[in-house]
């Protein structure tokens, strides 16, 4: 009895202290508003903002590696910019091969873990999913808060890396052992580095798997999520799923860089041709097949949100429900499933057998198969629609193609005779980058311009739009087709003079130029965009609050939804699957989500 | 908006009910993470105990298999009390939740203590990894490596019990206030997850690290 008093008192003031803070969060100070926000929508656009300006950073990476690839040894053009890098680095203005290595391992982890993954998880997961299944919030939000402040420590840390005695980290994106092992203090910053974003990458996960399954909002069956949710859910599994041992591996490395030990140095280990002073022992293939089994499934965190954001577009601009839905879920989960047993395609070279390359290239084929389901259903989707080519759309069409080259020139790599031939060539450049830059990074350019009019009210420029998009797909291109034939006459990837000195690139070395002068106009091409994505906060066209008449819950909330759990005036209810456009006999030609009725 | 919005709901979710699964399914999928980090570890364990498998003979022989077994007790008991702390709380006892939570806490700490008794006997006898190592006999490189994951493996375990013992003497507190009922549990459930979790890891590492026999 009296127990139960007891924790009725408990409630009441309880329930006092909870109104309260009620009355708190209606006026939230500047900070918690905007710095230390729990709110999804800030903590998305905050991933989006600094995500943004990490693929610019690593992009310039690239542009100044490419000065050097095209003209090796020359002096620097813009001086103020090669003081800036440092005598160590560029004496006179001329490019040192250490200093390349840095540009390029950078360059690869800034874009993978701070560009390209916080763009299409952190900001679009964000601030998207919670809106689509009609929920006022994630199911944790201080550790969604947590989880981009990790981010944002991480990223930092990988900057301060550069200050470092001997500069950034130098052994790849990859960090093979034993190179790795004995590089400079870089690495080690690196390593440190990655354990923070990792952290944030399981936070974040484990934050959506519980949103998505717990949160949706009454009559949202899984089987009427948009594809845009399933994509981030597949995600959510990879992340959670590959991280953890990329993590222990990290922790195994930085012992072995610390300590003294040597989980990841062989015996009789020789460089500079002086035997090194190890203990000796380790496996350096056993780095490899950890770091793997996280980069591979990573490939597809990079791509699926990709795919997602492109459904949504499509099925919205095509005026007609996604071809193939269901085969378009299935496949999505298959894709997840299989990404974790193909990571060895990656490593045919390293001796480690060809049984084991035999059951890693079949499992490689396989996997192609729902890639291809998913792109086939986009592109059917196209079929008798009466397209509308807004900007969103143009860069959600030119992903197909795109991601289509890079896939299909990934076959001949998944299998073992031809992948002899073209590994670690520029081949393998080109092929990646066909599926994460033209491919990914065009669908996430499609979600910002699709996404704007929601976050802002306002729309971007159609004009400037437009421009961003046909010069960037020209230049693009530039980029990287022509890798496809340096790699094919078999110039190694990793040359700080882009080939030169050898015999078998001569053929193929006038492609260098062109190749960096692309690069360098794609970057111009990038002015519109932060003009636009600017001016158009203030001054771009404003807009209801669904301009693009879409069918999907985001749209059903008001536009620039209220921070401070304000996402929606009535809370939804769904009656329909996401993509009922063209309805027959239908008075609009969509029917929202949480449109009661047949009609 | 919501009609049974009692206090402790925060405001995302419905009602308690589906805090209280959100919590749990939060807490699975983060052990899951916590499975495949040392999962990481123990494949390594794996590749180096198949290549080396003598001087992993040597290296267990080195350790103490008394103190592993009492620890294991200590922890399972550790367990024990956890579980009926959980039990406690779901019938919104408050001092039985403090009394078993300082049990659990108590069993902790023993564990630590046999622990860092054991660790530093290692530091004496120069079988920490690194510059100061030293062992006799050929297998010297290998049995390093052992060590390396005894302390690595046996250290992470241990870091965990650090932390999750600062938790718990958080939550004893807030038992202690009151704060627990038998309507708001769901803390105290997840955290005896977590907990349980710790202990398997344990019932892992004390035979593939004690145990090994030559065959």
């Amino acid at each position: 009895m009296g127990q139960k008093e007891k924790s009725a008192h408990v409630v009441t003031s309880a329930k006092k202290e909870h109104d309260k803070h009620e009355s708190e969060h209606h006026e939230l100070g500047f900070v918690r508003k905007y710095i230390f926000s729990q709110d999804h929508k800030v903590i998305g656009i905050q991933y989006g903002i600094t995500s943004l300006l990490f693929l610019l950073f690593g992009f310039s990476l690239m542009m100044i590696m490419r000065w050097q690839l095209a003209y090796p040894g020359q002096e620097f053009p813009w001086k103020w910019l090669a003081d800036f890098m440092g005598q160590a680095n560029m004496p006179g203005g001329i490019m040192l091969p250490e200093f390349y290595n840095q540009l390029g391992a950078m360059h690869g982890t800034i874009m993978v873990f701070l560009g390209v993954v916080p763009l299409a998880v952190g900001a679009f997961g964000n601030y998207v999913v919670p809106l689509q299944i009609g929920t006022i919030d994630m199911a944790f939000p201080k550790l969604n808060m947590t989880s981009y402040w990790v981010y944002f420590l991480g990223g930092v840390t990988m900057l301060v890396s550069f200050a470092m005695p001997g500069g950034a980290a130098n052994s790849g994106w990859t960090s093979y052992a034993p190179l790795s092992v004995i590089a400079t203090t870089g690495q080690t910053v690196w390593l440190i580095g990655m354990v923070f974003l990792i952290t944030s990458s399981l936070l974040g996960s484990i934050n959506f798997i519980v949103t998505i399954i717990q949160l949706r909002v009454k009559g949202l069956t899984f089987m009427r999520l948009p594809f845009f949710v399933w994509a981030q859910f597949v995600t959510s599994f990879l992340l959670l799923l590959a991280f953890p041992p990329l993590e222990a591996a990290g922790v195994l490395q930085l012992m072995d860089r610390l300590a003294g030990t040597s989980f990841f140095l062989p015996s009789g280990l020789v460089v500079s041709g002086q035997p090194l002073a190890v203990s000796g022992g380790g496996s350096p293939l056993l780095w490899q097949h950890l770091f793997w089994f996280l980069a591979h499934p990573e490939v597809y965190v990079l791509i699926l949100p990709a795919m997602g954001i492109v459904a949504e577009i499509i099925a919205n601009n095509t005026r007609k429900p996604l071809w193939g839905y269901k085969s378009l879920v299935y496949s999505a989960i298959f894709l997840g499933f299989m990404s974790f047993i193909v990571w060895a395609h990656h490593m045919f070279l390293t001796g480690m057998g060809t049984t084991i390359s035999t059951f890693f290239q079949t499992t490689t084929m396989i996997i192609s198969i729902p890639s291809v389901i998913i792109l086939t259903a986009l592109l059917l989707s196209l079929w008798g629609g009466s397209i509308r080519f807004t900007t969103p759309m143009l860069f959600a069409l030119a992903f197909l193609p795109m991601f289509a080259i890079g896939g299909l020139t990934g076959l001949p790599l998944g299998l073992a005779p031809p992948d002899i031939h073209l590994h670690d060539t520029y081949y393998v450049i080109g092929h990646f980058h066909y599926v994460v830059a033209p491919g990914t990074i065009f669908a996430l350019f499609a979600g910002i311009y699709f996404w704007y009019p929601k976050v802002t009210g306002r729309k971007m420029n159609e004009l400037l739009g437009k421009i961003h998009f046909w010069t960037s797909l020209v230049f693009i291109n530039g980029v990287f087709m022509p890798m496809f034939i340096q790699g094919l006459a078999g110039v190694s990837r990793r040359l700080y003079d882009g080939g030169a000195q050898y015999a078998h690139a001569q053929g193929v070395l006038q492609w260098n130029e062109f190749m960096s002068t692309s690069a360098w106009l794609l970057g111009l091409a990038q002015i519109p965009f932060v003009i636009n994505f600017f001016w158009s906060i203030r001054k771009g066209k404003k807009v209801e609050a669904n301009h693009w008449d879409a069918t999907t819950l985001d749209w059903a909330c008001t536009t620039s939804p209220p921070l401070a759990h304000g996402n929606f005036k009535v809370v939804p209810e769904v009656h329909r699957g996401p993509y009922d456009y063209s309805h027959q006999g239908a008075q609009s030609d969509f029917l929202p989500q949480n449109q009661p009725g047949e009609a | 908006m919501h009609s049974e919005h009692s206090s402790a709901v925060a405001h995302q979710f419905l009602d308690m009910e589906q805090q209280r699964e959100s919590t749990l399914l939060g807490m699975w999928a983060f052990l899951v993470t916590e499975v495949l980090f040392f999962g990481g570890l123990f494949i390594s364990y794996l590749v180096f105990r198949a290549w080396y498998p003598h001087a992993f003979v040597l290296g267990s022989h080195e350790l103490n298999v008394t103190l592993g077994a009492i620890n294991t007790a200590v922890l399972l008991g550790s367990s024990l009390t956890m579980a009926l702390a959980v039990h406690a709380a779901q019938e919104g006892k408050a001092k039985k939740i403090v009394r078993f939570m300082g049990a659990t806490l108590l069993l902790g700490l023993v564990f630590l203590g046999i622990k860092s008794f054991e660790y530093s006997h290692k530091f004496h006898e120069n079988l920490f990894p690194g510059a100061s190592f030293s062992f006799e006999g050929p297998d010297a490189p290998q049995v390093q490596i052992y060590f390396t994951l005894y302390f690595l493996m046996t250290g992470v375990h241990a870091l965990h019990m650090i932390i999750g013992m600062a938790i718990l003497l958080l939550m004893l507190f807030r038992a202690r206030s009151g704060r627990y009922t038998a309507e708001y549990y769901a803390p105290v459930e997840t955290f005896g997850l977590y907990w349980h979790f710790v202990d398997i890891v344990w019932i892992f590492l004390y035979p593939l690290l004690y145990l090994i026999h030559p065959q």
